[in-house]
């Protein structure tokens, strides 16, 4: 068998071929015979009562389907966490994207001129967009008081910390909301049939999600919801919930007309109407010792999670836990807060509430560094998680990690030292201003706490007829190289070459549920399952006497067709189970929130142009320890477009609000980075023997996100000795601070 | 206040007559009855059945519709159908050498410039386009020509590599 297989390989992407030459078929390039085009009638005020709803006489409804709240057959809800976000407006409206009324016909152009023959009067209400507003609680649009969840993590003696600290340091950091902005929008299309029921194609995360809602929504039970995630062009947690609505949508024009529906948005519906990053405001207040040792301090992390709950309970989990950074905390308070406004829900976004709060905790370690009188780089070694220590949930840290071993190495690829002495000589003269930032952070990887416990996801494996194994999982491809890496996995457990292996189409008739492809967990936590299935195919097949122990692989795809010949299919199955002596406890948010943690320190080179006030990210390295790089190519990859990501959050992408809507919808004005506007990324990996998963990978999609945008500001600060706590950080806002601060 | 008016697909207009556009696509002659203000992309998508032509944004900013017309990049969501009247196009349909991968494709493919391929199509064509006017070229032509081609998954370095490296092979051949 061969045993220095496949594992650390950039072996070709498994659906490469078929992207490189355009012959993958995203949700738009399918079509079905009498498709009609779907179409969404939307709110156009923040918050009110739906008075009327007039169809403009002049137009020829008959020829139109049309949906109300009336015609859903089961619960007016996207099932989810929680079941508040109605599937259709009934009678009121709490965000001004919210859906009202679906529309399908057959000819996409008249369709649109329909959407504007509807017209909706409204008995508008006082709405509330930010999080201040709705924590003054003069209009209550959610529960009791506008909080849709709030968490308290406590570890020692927090109040007692005070009267020992040398320095007592405050700050507040607040982060915007971000678009997603896969380059495919989302669509969906679906089909009924009175016998099967519903089957809908999708660019989707999560196909078990959608297969949910459907059933709520549809009142239909599990064998008559058929979900099929088609390629997806991109998603980031773009599409992990709201896909649900679209599906919803087409299937309750699809159940109305008995006709497929395809719902296919456009740029503007897509960025205004669907999920954003959550906006943020963390305030720390730390007690720091003479020697610049953190001795404790209270977090306070308020998310503004929009109209409904939907997935902001779990973002705001993420960013309370990460609030402390990689950092010994000996006494914390962190409290996390997730506020209702009237905009559309904010989702999930890559990183997942942990870019917010760690944005705050790396520009608070600048400033405790300021009031120290410590540089940026002593404060952060000073105070790094070791070994054996407790995180601010008092999980112990069981990894070998050395985070300043990490800081030297970054700092030593990024010519730090050199570079920061440099740039104080030259900042002298001229308008170009250069300075250097750190970030040290790190991502857990999996569902929070006991989250996966409650997933308890299932794989399987199978042998095929031709002597090949397929993987069935329902974990999705849309960049991250699912395919590719469990495909790996299966290989090297089974001795197969890797095309040998290849990996089902997410169809929940077809595969079993692996969980969401969310939270860094896919190939961590679906990898050793995938590699513990594979092992069940090589114990059956040695069981029957087919295969020996030790075996090439042409005798293994013989036994294959041998087994399958005289028994039919041949299957194995893995289900996931919680490792021994895990503690978490789900009310006072103590234990191991995570299997394992990926770390990273990230160094940004930055330089500002005091005649036009812009901020240039020059050089950017990006150094981690995330376990075995299973994929080398892959991961540079997956880290290089997080840090690509993380700069926009920084310098460029900035929504402007007006009454909850979004007013920079486009591609033309929100401004994500284009390929003359990066530095070069440049990626490095460090492996400390910390395994985890399967062949010792931890998480990695989502870390990159969390470090690029406090590294950028602290270079800024760095670079022109003038202070911001806010991202995204565009040019008029330079322009206003350093103008306040007189002339430089 | 309603945006959708401005929402996709505009421009198409079923109300005038369909006129006859006949253009050459990846070497081969096509005739197709079109309204003369569709747009380029919906004629090559939904007419021709080359769903590899990519709609990202439609209003000419995102690149994912790029395609050579006449030898020149465009926007394919900015061309009315009749401007293609008599030209030669190709797609990414059209970039593979039968079933031997070009060296774009390949090295998208080896480098890992494809990450969730949506804009890759686009992508290949840019850098096609790049390749054939400057065989050689450096890494700021690079980020110069494809800077009208926006990717959200790779953050561009890989594509980079993947430009240069298949300048590279195309130099040695």
């Amino acid at each position: 068998m061969t045993e220095e297989g496949i594992i650390g390989k950039s072996v070709p992407r498994k659906e490469g071929r078929d992207k490189v030459t355009g012959v993958a078929r995203y949700i738009d390039d399918m079509t079905m015979p009498g498709m009609l085009y779907g179409a969404t009638v939307r709110s156009q005020i923040p918050r009110g009562i739906i008075k009327k709803i007039s169809f403009d006489p002049h137009f020829d409804w008959a020829e139109l389907v049309t949906v109300t709240a009336q015609d859903i057959p089961g619960k007016n809800c996207i099932a989810l966490i929680g079941d508040d976000q109605p599937c259709l407006a009934d009678g009121k409206v709490n965000h001004p994207e919210e859906p009202i009324l679906l529309l399908a016909h057959a000819d996409p152009h008249l369709l649109r001129k329909a959407v504007d023959a509807v017209s909706i009067e409204y008995e508008p209400l006082p709405a509330i967009f930010t999080i201040e507003d709705s924590e003054r609680r003069s209009q209550i649009i959610w529960g009791d008081d506008n909080t849709l969840k709030t968490f308290l993590i406590s570890k020692g003696d927090v109040d007692g910390v005070w009267a020992k600290a040398a320095y007592i340091v405050e700050g507040e950091y607040t982060t915007g909301a971000q678009e997603q902005l896969y380059i495919e929008n989302n669509g969906a299309i679906a089909v009924f049939d009175r016998e099967e029921g519903i089957t809908v194609w999708g660019s989707l995360q999560c196909p078990y999600y959608v297969h949910k809602a459907l059933m709520a929504l549809c009142n239909l039970p599990a064998e008559k919801i058929r979900v099929v995630q088609a390629e997806t062009g991109g998603a980031f947690g773009g599409k992990e919930d709201y896909p649900s609505i679209i599906a919803g949508h087409a299937a309750l024009l699809a159940m109305k007309s008995g006709q497929p529906v395809k719902i296919v948005y456009d740029r503007l519906e897509d960025m205004t109407a669907t999920t954003k990053r959550h906006p943020s405001r963390t305030r720390h207040r730390t007690a720091v010792s003479k020697d610049g040792k953190i001795l404790g301090g209270e977090i306070d992390f308020t998310i503004d999670g929009g109209a409904y709950a939907t997935l902001s309970s779990v973002v705001l989990s993420r960013g309370t836990i990460h609030a402390g950074g990689p950092y010994y905390w000996p006494n914390v308070r962190i409290r996390g807060k997730a506020v209702a406004t009237n905009a559309p829900p904010h989702g999930a976004f890559r990183g997942f509430g942990a870019p917010q709060s760690l944005f705050a905790m790396e520009r608070h370690m600048d400033h405790i560094a300021q009031v120290v009188g410590l540089s940026p780089v002593e404060i952060r070694r000073r105070n790094f998680l070791k070994p054996g220590q407790t995180t601010t949930t008092d999980q112990t840290i069981r990894e070998e990690i050395d985070l300043g071993k990490l800081l030297d190495r970054a700092l030593e690829l990024s010519e730090y030292t050199a570079k920061i002495a440099r740039f104080a000589q030259q900042n002298k003269v001229g308008p170009i201003k250069k300075g250097m930032g750190i970030a040290a952070f790190l991502h857990g990887a999996g569902f929070t706490g006991s989250g996966e416990r409650y997933l308890a996801s299932v794989v399987a494996v199978e042998g095929c007829a031709d002597g090949g194994v397929r993987v069935l999982v329902s974990s999705t491809e849309f960049g991250q190289g699912t395919n590719t890496v469990l495909c790996q996995i299966a290989a090297e457990a089974l001795g197969l070459p890797y095309h040998d292996v290849r990996i089902a189409q997410p169809d929940t008739n077809q595969v079993p549920n692996s969980g969401p492809t969310v939270a860094s967990r896919t190939a961590m936590v679906v990898g050793s399952l995938v590699r513990s299935a594979a092992l069940g195919i090589k114990q059956i097949l040695i069981a029957s006497g087919l295969l020996g122990s030790s075996y090439p692989p042409q005798e293994f795809r013989a036994a294959c067709r041998a087994h399958i010949a005289a028994h039919g299919e041949l299957r194995s199955f893995a289900r996931y189970e919680a490792p021994e002596g895990v503690f978490w406890d789900d009310q006072k948010y103590r234990g191991e929130a995570y299997a394992s943690f990926a770390w990273a320190i990230y160094v940004a080179e930055v330089a500002v142009d005091l005649s036009t006030y812009s901020a240039t990210v020059e050089d950017f390295v990006a150094l981690q320890e995330v376990g075995r790089v299973l994929h080398p190519v892959l991961a540079k990859g997956q880290i290089a477009g997080g840090v690509a990501q993380g700069i926009g959050f920084a310098l460029y992408e900035k929504v402007v609000w007006q009454n909850g809507r979004m007013q920079n919808g486009q591609m033309t004005n929100y401004i994500m980075p284009t390929s003359a506007d990066l530095p070069p990324i440049r990626v490095f990996f460090e492996e400390m023997g910390n395994v985890h998963g399967a062949y010792g990978a931890k998480g990695i999609g989502e870390l990159p996100m969390d470090g690029p945008a406090p590294a950028i500001v602290n270079a800024i600060e760095d670079a022109l000795g003038t202070r911001f706590d806010s991202v995204p950080l565009m040019p008029e806002d330079i322009f206003e601070a350093v103008s306040a601060n007189g002339d430089r | 206040m309603s945006h959708s008016s401005e929402r996709r697909g505009q421009g198409g207009g079923n109300n005038r007559a369909k006129s006859e556009l006949s253009l050459t696509i990846n070497g081969k002659p096509e005739t197709v009855r079109v309204f003369p203000m569709e747009r380029l992309l919906d004629v090559l998508r939904q007419e021709l059945g080359l769903t590899g032509t990519k709609e990202g944004c439609g209003e000419g900013e995102c690149g994912s519709c790029s395609v050579l017309m006449d030898g020149k990049l465009v926007n394919s969501c900015l061309i009315p159908a009749l401007q293609a009247a008599g030209a030669n196009l190709t797609t990414i349909e059209g970039v593979a050498e039968g079933p031997q991968l070009s060296a774009l494709q390949a090295a998208f493919l080896e480098c890992g410039g494809a990450q969730c391929g949506i804009c890759t199509p686009g992508m290949i064509l840019s850098a096609s386009h790049l390749l054939n006017k400057k065989p050689e070229p450096t890494l700021g032509d690079i980020r110069e020509v494809l800077a009208g081609n926006l990717c959200r998954c790779t953050g561009y370095m890989q594509i980079f590599e993947a430009v240069a490296e298949a300048a590279r092979r195309k130099s040695s051949v």
